[in-house]
């Protein structure tokens, strides 16, 4: 096991806390990398949890895509690492929202 | 949103491995492949965290079934596998995910690649297909250490015998049945070559693991000509204690 390369995890894992936020579903969304421009699913992103918050970096260039931290009621979300966020509204015609 | 859910069976897949049923009143349904959190807390108010696959099909029913690998040093997974009783209750949060899923409508033939507990989204996949009769051809490569670790075995091996859509290769990691043809190892690219669909068939590929079980096997699909746009990967480590 190489620790460089095996401390994260995938845009999956932070589809719960992102749940919390945004009605539709973020993992199956496809965001923009502001630094590289690649055009990912976020369940791609690779998800780093060891920080206080959780931290998204691009799958292809690394650069951060998306912090989140929960400081007691309040949730920071920087999303300035994605020029955009693409989400799929039919999930919200399938659960009649 | 967290739910309140009842545990209302409890059954051992493996010596380290146990599966909770839970019932859930408030369930929208959920589609095969997602996931939920699940939080404990104590009654100083520390609380904890930890995702896990769902292992069961939808079903009309609102239950839920996760199966949930026992780590020694585990915060949740020891309470959840050898403390948790019938009808106590738990807190959770989903259905969560909607890329890492497998919906009846997908026709194309399917990929499944398991890395030891990777298994369990995979088999919610393997269950929901049988449970809506679609005819999409499946195929599942489960590496895994040693038989005994081997999740859902018998109802693979039904599964699998009377259906000849569903192909099952176990790639054993530690140690191996004794007459195995294969001797013990990691997957590797002859594996995946002889074992999962020509590329040219465009099947979709579901991978779930270790990160650096995932990394090696969507990496070795693309290697054999799958596109990795057609390889949706789902992840798992000490740091989310995923099953």
């Amino acid at each position: 096991m190489n620790s460089e390369t095996d401390d994260y995890l995938d845009g999956n894992a932070a589809g719960g806390e992102l749940s919390n936020i945004f009605t539709i579903d973020v993992t199956a969304a496809k965001g923009q990398c502001a630094h590289c421009g690649a055009m990912k699913r976020f369940a791609e992103a690779h998800l780093y949890m060891q920080a206080p918050g959780l931290v998204a970096r691009c799958c292809v260039c690394q650069h951060v895509l998306l912090r989140l931290v929960n400081v007691r009621e309040r949730v920071f979300l920087d999303l300035g690492g994605m020029t955009c966020l693409i989400l799929d509204t039919s999930q919200l015609l399938r659960s009649g929202r | 949103m967290w739910r309140v859910g009842t545990v209302i069976a409890l059954h051992d897949e493996t010596a380290t491995a146990r599966t909770i049923t839970l019932e859930i009143p408030d369930w929208p349904g959920h589609v095969a492949g997602q996931h939920v959190d699940v939080r404990l807390t104590a009654s100083d108010g520390y609380s904890a965290v930890r995702s896990y696959s769902i292992a069961s099909a939808p079903n009309a029913e609102r239950r839920v079934e996760i199966t949930v690998e026992r780590l020694p040093d585990g915060e949740v997974s020891p309470y959840l596998t050898q403390e948790l009783a019938v009808s106590d209750r738990l807190e959770l949060r989903g259905p969560i995910g909607g890329w890492f899923v497998w919906r009846p409508e997908q026709t194309e033939p399917i990929q499944l690649v398991a890395g030891g507990s990777g298994i369990v989204p995979l088999m919610a996949m393997i269950r929901s297909r049988a449970a809506t009769g679609s005819t999409a051809t499946f195929r599942l490569l489960y590496s895994v250490r040693e038989p005994g670790a081997v999740l859902y075995r018998d109802e693979l091996q039904a599964l699998s015998d009377q259906d000849s859509s569903v192909n099952i290769t176990y790639a054993y990691t530690r140690s191996a049945p004794r007459d195995w043809p294969r001797p013990p190892g990691r997957i590797n690219a002859a594996l995946i070559e002889q074992t999962t669909w020509p590329s040219n068939l465009s099947p979709t590929s579901y991978v779930c693991g270790p990160t650096s079980f995932v990394e090696s096997a969507s990496r070795l699909l693309t290697a054999i000509g799958n596109n990795p746009d057609k390889i949706r990967t789902e992840r798992f480590g000490p740091t989310g204690e995923r099953q």
